[in-house]
């Protein structure tokens, strides 16, 4: 019963978008203000309606009803608690219903909290959300229904795939989507704006909360799959640059343009297109992952479900939106008053280079991975755009990048001095220069890439330490007063310092995982003992063990330095006898200065030499922790801008808004 | 139904993650393995779904690294045994996309879009650097409009 | 800005819309990779027969000097689809006369044995493939795979899977006749 409560409530909710979507927005145009402020029962409505769904598709994983086609293919009645309610999301369907959800949540979430915006724009926004929203629930109720009954129904589920059975890829999809689906608001009010026909610094301090929550979900979710991948798939690589992964990059590159963009028509009232379109597009940048995940287009690792029917109406969907939203960009931009002058040494034309060198990185992702599709199209031929390409074209174009990014913060706005910026931080260049060479003497030689990226990233870190220190007067000022400053300081402030910081301490953990890898894959019996990276791992043997849905041979290595005893590491191979599959899992001892990371395997019984032995791969990763701490200080430097008190006070009143240099910030 | 036959013939079908590499397929020198190693990370896993042979599992995947370390020891450049195994399997075997005038345009657009973004930057910059008709009043303008607030100030006294 | 430069945006949409069509078409395979063999010389190789298998082996040398093309079939005992896909090449040989080689891939002599003395054997020659070296060669990704070879050992055509069902055994049947191993009366 509950299954069809599900539907039915489904259903509700996507005939309560479909007012949405007219009459609030007729409203608006007519100036009925009933019309107008009906969007916020309706939004409300949305989201009640789509939780009952969404409650009742996690009741029927919960309770392992098989009668429910989804439940039946994706679960099992062994699997353990935690996975059965994240199998909700685990399925095309059943993640297409956790993604409407947020939609609606974050529909309802501008109704209740845009306090400050005015009713007619308010209406325009949602009532662009609810079109969002029709499509996607007609794409749920007529091609992928949660809810659909399985008779006769089967004893038991097929069982989700063990590789998905962890925490960490559990929590991956919501953040992930929370992140996609959050730019779809900034897309709303882009459109909503651009059928106004205004866009102003209100509408910017308007947006950026928004676009700041969606794209500390959308780093997070990103980062916790790079974990994930790089604990569970057993081989310490944590991107890999396939098609999915790309798909969920783009956004977030475009998303950090938006970012910034933002900032700039805020405080100058400037950039008011390039800001429009990047809102339009870092959420078609979303829709196109979708599309790509789900209609078999393209071979991935991660890709969901091979059927092109579905992909022709996702198709159609991002055909109306990205195809509708575009040509409203080409009619109306152009009419839009390009804002504040400033001189080409300015923190404007900083945040500008910064914006071009993110969309360009952005273009060569997006054409390197759909270039197979094209060339396909257009000679039949069948390539492969790998890690190689990414690698050699990526990378040079965001090392320019992070230079500015050190540079940016100490340009004034409208106009700023070059000449006595770069000699304020000469001390600081000097010490970057040190530290690398000081880098480079302590290891044993490596890419030459490398240890530019690492001038780069120390430059960064430095730089952000700096102008933070500064700012607050640190060392110029009894200690008392520089923390009063600091306290005082805006939390955006803050939260700036903190993010750029965070990039380097990124830029540190890619630079030393990679370049400085090592290695070891051998052939172990009990006893003996193999040396990485200066520690002695010896091989205890390996035991039986028992799970609540599969069966492990665990192996003991003890782990030593210099004879002192540092530690056990229990790499497991696990047998899911339901699914029919194995997993590794890796036993990884973390530190700060890297990870010394171990899995074992049982090699074929042909192979020789083997008769008894196990396979061990020993991987040691210098300051891959990094990554994972970096990514930490983006969100939080982000969540500290979100808290920010001047958001929560509302945009500035627009009768009297002085065009003045605002302060450094 | 192609595609459940397709499925049928795929040696492995997800990614079971992977050992790959084993301690018996590794060359003794250790020069050369590491070439080796180097070379595997850039053949794609024919039968996977998008992996290099250096992770993968599958068993056309074991062969080929073989047939690589085999080719190094006969003395092939890493080049020469990136050839061998393209002429057996074709381009789509190699993870970094040859250049040739069918991926020209693939090669060419990194360094194409840093000269657009350049460009753009340029042209953006310079524009922003002419003045515009200023909107603002001329010193005429403002005693005028001085001599009028004033005139209404004293009118409105009245 | 000029109204061309804000219509761009749109544009490439569009031109990417095309593509995206283009690859939605339910008949393409993502994973299929087309052979580089086609139209080139049959690869050097020289195979073994099975031993405990009375056919001899397989080597380039069968395939040069033949009058009619013939069909090289890459089969093993483990592998599932191969045993449906055998009544089909049965029946090729000995109703429409098709000469059949066969590469028995990573496969144990007793196992092979086996499995020919259980279904039959209709394949002329076997080239007994343990290593797999010989797979690499001709390029194949599994299992079962099926080559049309012309007279002068020219590799004409590459079926990838069994040949199992009207619509695939129709393909290949097109094929055949096409490149002239069956006559146009053939049904």
């Amino acid at each position: 019963m509950t299954p069809e409560v599900g539907h039915f409530a489904l259903a509700l909710a996507l005939a309560l978008a479909l007012v949405q979507s007219t009459v609030p927005i007729i409203g608006a145009a007519r100036g009925n203000l009933l019309w107008m402020r009906s969007a916020r029962p309706l939004s409300i409505g949305q989201v009640i309606f789509t939780s009952i769904a969404f409650g009742a598709l996690m009741l029927a994983f919960i309770a392992s009803d098989f009668t429910v086609r989804n439940v039946a293919e994706n679960s099992h009645s062994l699997k353990p608690l935690l996975y059965k309610i994240a199998g909700t999301w685990g399925s095309h369907e059943g993640s297409l219903l956790l993604w409407v959800l947020i939609l609606t949540i974050f529909g309802a979430g501008v109704s209740l909290f845009g306090r400050n915006i005015p009713e007619a724009t308010k209406a325009r926004v949602l009532s662009v959300q609810a079109w969002i929203s029709v499509g996607f629930f007609s794409f749920l109720l007529l091609t992928s229904n949660p809810f659909d009954r399985l008779f006769p129904p089967p004893a038991d589920g097929n069982d989700l795939n063990p590789l998905l059975q962890d925490v960490g890829l559990a929590l991956h999809p919501p953040l992930l989507y929370f992140g996609y689906v959050g730019f779809s608001i900034v897309f709303s009010f882009a459109v909503a704006a651009l059928l106004e026909g205004r866009i102003d610094v209100v509408w910017a301090r308007w947006v950026r909360p928004w676009t700041l929550a969606a794209w500390v979900s959308l780093t997070a979710g990103i980062a916790l799959g790079s974990w994930w991948a790089y604990y569970e798939l057993g081989w310490g690589g944590w991107w890999f640059w396939d098609p999915v992964e790309n798909v969920s990059f783009m956004p977030w590159l475009l998303g950090t343009a938006l970012l910034h963009s933002a900032i700039v028509t805020e405080k100058r009232d400037a950039f008011k297109s390039w800001t429009i379109l990047l809102a339009i597009l870092t959420f078609s940048l979303s829709l196109l992952g979708t599309f790509i995940v789900r209609s078999g287009l393209l071979t991935s690792v991660h890709a969901f479900s091979v059927d092109p029917e579905r992909g022709l109406y996702i198709l159609m969907l991002l055909a109306l939106s990205i195809g509708g939203s575009l040509l409203l960009y080409a009619w109306r931009a152009p009419s839009m008053e390009a804002g504040g002058l400033f001189k080409p040494i300015s923190r404007e034309a900083g945040l500008l280079m910064n914006n071009l060198f993110l969309a360009a990185a952005t273009g060569i992702v997006l054409f390197g991975t759909l270039y197979p599709l094209f060339l396909e199209a257009v000679t039949g031929e069948k390539i492969s755009v790998g890690p190689p390409f990414f690698n050699s074209s990526f990378v040079p174009m965001m090392l320019p990048l992070v230079f500015v990014l050190g540079l940016g913060p100490f340009l004034s706005w409208k106009r700023a001095d070059l000449a006595g910026v770069l000699s304020r931080l000469k001390f600081v260049g000097l010490i970057c220069v040190v530290a690398t060479l000081i880098v480079w003497y302590m290891t044993n030689g490596g890419p030459v890439l490398a240890y530019v990226s690492l001038l780069l990233a120390f430059w960064l870190a430095f730089t952000s330490c700096r102008e933070w220190m500064l700012r607050i007067r640190l060392f110029d000022v009894p200690f008392a007063d520089a923390m009063r400053r600091a306290r005082n300081l805006p939390r955006a402030a803050h939260g700036m310092s903190m993010a750029h910081l965070g990039v380097a301490v990124l830029m540190f953990g890619f630079i030393g995982s990679s370049a400085w890898k090592s290695e070891e894959v051998v052939f172990v019996k009990p006893g003996s003992s193999i040396a990485i990276a200066g520690f002695d791992v010896s091989f205890q043997g390996v035991n039986r063990v028992r799970g609540p849905n599969y069966i492990a041979d665990r192996g003991a290595l003890v782990v030593e330095r210099n004879g002192q005893y540092v530690t056990t590491l229990y790499p497991e191979r696990r047998n899911y006898p339901v699914a029919r599959s194995s997993t590794t899992e890796s036993a990884i001892r973390s530190t700060l200065a890297g990870d010394l990371y171990a899995s074992i395997a049982e090699p074929a019984a042909e192979q020789e030499g083997s008769n008894g032995a196990w396979t061990l791969r020993i991987l040691y990763e210098p300051l891959v922790n990094f990554i994972w701490i970096g990514s930490l200080m983006l969100v939080l430097g982000g969540c500290l801008s979100l808290t920010d008190r001047r958001l929560r006070v509302g945009a500035p009143k627009q009768a009297k808004l002085p065009r003045n240099v605002a302060a450094a910030e | 139904m192609r595609y459940l036959s397709m499925l049928a013939v795929l040696f492995a079908l997800i990614a079971t993650p992977s050992m790959a590499v084993e301690p018996d397929e590794m060359l003794p020198d250790p020069v050369l393995e590491a070439r080796a190693r180097e070379i595997s990370k850039k053949l794609r896993c024919v039968v996977c779904q998008n992996q290099d042979i250096d992770s993968s599992n599958a068993g056309v995947a074991r062969d080929l690294r073989l047939l690589v370390r085999e080719r190094l020891v006969a003395g092939d450049t890493n080049d020469e045994v990136l050839a061998f195994v393209q002429a057996r399997y074709g381009d789509y075997v190699l993870l970094k996309p040859p250049f040739k005038p069918s991926t020209y345009v693939l090669w060419f657009a990194p360094p194409f879009l840093i000269l657009l973004v350049l460009a753009l930057g340029w042209r953006v910059l310079s524009a922003s650097q002419r003045t515009r008709p200023s909107h603002a009043l001329t010193r005429e303008e403002e005693a005028l409009a001085d001599q009028i607030i004033k005139n209404h100030k004293k009118g409105g006294r009245e | 800005m000029t109204r061309f430069l804000a219509l761009i945006p749109f544009l490439l949409a569009v031109i990417l819309g095309a593509f995206f069509i283009w690859g939605l078409n339910p008949e393409r395979d993502p994973n299929e990779i087309p052979s580089v063999l086609i139209s080139q010389p049959a690869p050097n190789f020289a195979l073994e027969p099975i031993p405990g298998v009375e056919v001899p082996g397989l080597s380039r040398d069968d395939l040069l000097n033949n009058e009619k093309p013939v069909v090289i079939n890459v089969f093993a005992s483990w592998c599932v689809p191969c045993r449906a896909e055998h009544s089909v090449l049965t029946n090729l040989v000995e109703r429409d006369g098709i000469r059949l080689f066969g590469i028995n891939y990573k496969d144990k002599a007793e196992d092979a044995s086996r499995w020919l003395a259980e279904l039959g054997n209709p394949y002329e020659r076997i080239g007994a493939d343990t290593s797999g070296r010989a797979g690499i060669e001709w390029g194949i990704s599994g299992v079962p795979e099926t080559f049309i070879v012309g007279g002068d050992g020219t590799v004409l055509y590459r079926y990838v899977g069994p040949v199992v069902g009207e619509a695939a055994i129709a393909k290949f049947r097109v094929a055949l006749t096409q490149a002239g191993v069956l006559g146009t009366g053939a049904s």
